[in-house]
């Protein structure tokens, strides 16, 4: 329990510093974005969005720093992100609630099957060290050095196009209402099978060769020799003795690793088009949209800390020693 | 096992063989090229920053230079094909390997350097400062990187190579550090580190001289892996036209690409060499890690023959922990494992 707590403080200090960070970073901006805009949209911008703007980007300069930091506190937890400069007059909080859903379950559902999937193939690879599946090694080295999007790019290349089964772009057919229906869930299914094999075939040999090495690792360790001794299974010792103990670095190294593996994940859908968040701060970053992409990054930073504490979760029940304190 | 003792030695301290180096443990030095991973990725490595010194020399067109040839396949004229205003994507490649390798170097140094402050610092000195510096480590540790570098880099109008070299320098040393702060916490208890304590070394001398060449070999990877995520970063941002535009590199390549529909218009030749490159290069510097994880850890190491036939026709398998027993004895248990595990052989 002590652990989680821990593990719970220390990701509301991290929350607490990203947005701190994204406090910040307008501030760093030569110019002023927000005027222009207002300029533009003179008459049809209430007052009301003009001054959240102001406290977002720090333009009412006759405040303190700190003043504007509280201010800005305020407006966060009102879950004000400010308006989107793209979408206007739609609220930011408005574009992020509609592309999340897509996003988690993209990203989110094929870096857990990419991390089973990998660790699995990781197991048989580390006990049968020296076997065939050595060779293939080099070949998963070179699919995760492809940058996910030029693997997508290829993807389409050789799969989509005029009369394929997959879609090239998209992630539903246009004319259908998103709603948990027999037209409309195929048919994102349809769409999110290219994109999502994009990412696992390059995300997953790194799990694959992680597990292999704690494989090969604990398969030295006395406690392997003394089961083997006791005369258990080959199956039983490789699973319940070598696989229990090696996948613990694994799932802390996943839990660490996973703001790297979203951000990469995230271009996947640039090229696809799918209408998730990595799209949408891909369309924030040429229109200048700095609400926007602020908004994006406050919400991948959020939803990485909770995928970690899921991790750290799962971690506590593979773990027993973490429990016993 | 034909596991040589020797290399294990060398790289993890403390077990005696580090204090003399003899002329046997210098001559082993060189090892590491002679793992067949370390020296593919390193000819590899050197061919690409050959490319980086005289690209640009050696481009046979102007990558900017628009000519007549719009959108051309692959031809002798034309080794990787033109673009939409005819220019020549091969020169386009040989210039951008430049603005890559040295975007990765700046920010692997960088990285490096700061991650080796962080890290032996936070590891040697322990207490409060430890806890403090790990803790920011961890925050940008789990901070996304890549949206983060994309938000700032977007922020500056036409960020120049240095600059992008520098935010990624500047977001990515977390890992670094944090392997580092761990090693160092298991060096700095040592016998020899606290002898040079008891005589009374400075503690920059102890860092200097005691504790970081032990940490080469986890540096020099670091390094590698830092490199690597720089690479991918850079080109991801030049692919989604944050950075400059002026300057080419394989990203601005495929940025032209995507945007002029080379998909659509069956332009392989468009994106397909950088991709190649961009993914070759990642593949030389992964071998490279590959080649310093198994120098420090020889149990990684691959091939090498698992089955053995005995004299008497048997057929024995080798496995890590093992160590059979290959003399023609037709005992009742054909395999000896070590039956006590507080003896040498069990920990190999």
């Amino acid at each position: 329990m002590r652990f989680l707590l821990q593990r719970v403080a220390f990701y509301l200090f991290t929350a607490w510093a990203a947005i701190t960070l994204n406090f910040f970073i307008p501030r760093m901006v030569p110019g002023d974005p927000v005027q222009s805009l207002i300029s533009r949209n003179q008459g049809r911008i209430s007052a009301d969005a003009v001054a959240s703007l102001r406290v977002l980007f720090g333009l009412d300069s006759d405040r303190s720093l700190w003043e504007q930091y509280v201010a800005y506190w305020g407006q966060l937890l009102r879950g004000d992100l400010g308006l989107s400069f793209t979408f206007f007059p739609a609220p930011v909080s408005e574009v992020i609630g509609s592309s999340l859903p897509w996003t988690v379950g993209l990203v989110g559902v094929t870096t857990i099957v990419s991390f089973l999937l990998g660790t699995a193939l990781g197991v048989g690879a580390g006990w049968r060290r020296g076997s065939w599946i050595d060779g293939l090694l080099p070949a998963t080295t070179f699919l995760s050095s492809i940058p996910y999007f030029w693997l997508g790019l290829v993807a389409i290349a050789l799969f989509a196009g005029p009369g394929s089964f997959f879609p090239s772009s998209g992630g539903y057919e246009p004319g259908l209402v998103p709603a948990f229906d027999a037209y409309f869930i195929p048919s994102a299914l349809q769409h999110s099978i290219l994109p999502a094999a994009t990412i696992l075939v390059s995300s997953m040999s790194g799990w694959i060769l992680s597990m292999r090495n704690m494989m090969v690792t604990v398969a030295s360790e006395d406690y392997i020799t003394v089961a083997h001794a006791k005369g258990l299974s080959e199956r039983r010792v490789a699973l319940s003795y070598a696989a229990r103990n090696a996948l613990l670095p694994n799932v802390s190294g996943f839990a660490l690793s996973l703001g790297f593996i979203v951000g990469g994940t995230l271009l996947v859908e640039i090229v696809f088009s799918y209408p998730g968040l990595g799209f949408q701060l891909f369309q924030a970053v040429g229109a200048k949209d700095y609400p926007l992409m602020q908004g994006i990054f406050l919400i991948i930073t959020i939803s990485v800390l909770v995928a970690n504490l899921l991790a750290d979760v799962a971690y506590l029940l593979l773990d027993p020693r973490t429990r016993k304190s | 096992m034909t596991l040589s003792p020797s290399s294990i030695e060398q790289v993890i301290p403390g077990q005696g063989a580090m204090a003399q180096p003899s002329a046997r443990a210098r001559r082993r030095r060189f090892r590491f090229v002679a793992n067949a991973k370390a020296a593919t990725g390193l000819a590899v490595l050197g061919v690409y920053v050959l490319l980086a010194v005289i690209g640009p020399w050696i481009a046979p067109y102007d990558p900017d230079a628009r000519s007549a040839d719009v959108l051309q396949a692959p031809s002798a004229r034309h080794w990787f094909g033109t673009t939409h205003l005819g220019q020549d994507i091969f020169s386009q490649i040989l210039v951008g390997a430049r603005s890559v390798m040295v975007v990765g170097l700046i920010a692997g140094v960088l990285a490096t350097i700061l991650s080796i402050l962080i890290g032996v610092t936070a590891g040697y000195l322990g207490g409060a400062a430890d806890e403090g510096l790990s803790a920011v480590s961890n925050v940008f540790l789990v901070i996304p990187a890549l949206p983060l570098i994309i938000i700032v880099t977007s922020l500056v109008e036409q960020a120049s190579d240095t600059l992008v070299a520098l935010i990624i320098g500047l977001t990515s040393w977390a890992w670094g550090a944090r392997v580092l702060r761990a090693q160092t916490l298991s060096l700095r208890r040592r016998d020899y580190v606290e002898a040079a304590r008891a005589t009374g070394e400075r503690t920059w001398r102890i860092i200097g001289f005691e504790i970081l060449p032990n940490l080469t070999a986890i540096i020099a990877s670091g390094f590698v892996g830092t490199v690597i995520f720089a690479v991918m970063s850079e080109i991801t941002l030049a692919f989604i036209g944050v950075s400059s535009m002026t300057s080419w590199n394989w990203g601005t390549i495929l940025f032209w690409a995507q945007g002029q529909q080379a998909l659509a218009q069956g332009a392989w030749w468009w994106f397909v060499p950088a991709g190649l490159a961009i993914a070759l290069l990642g593949t030389a510097l992964a071998l490279i890690n590959f080649g310093i994880d198994e120098f420090v850890s020889p149990r990684l190491r691959t091939g090498g023959r698992t089955r053995i036939r005995t004299a008497d026709g048997r057929t024995v398998a080798m496995r890590v922990g093992f160590t059979p027993v290959l003399a023609p004895n037709p005992a009742p248990v054909p395999m000896q494992r070590p039956a006590d595990p507080i003896g040498e052989d069990a920990t190999s």
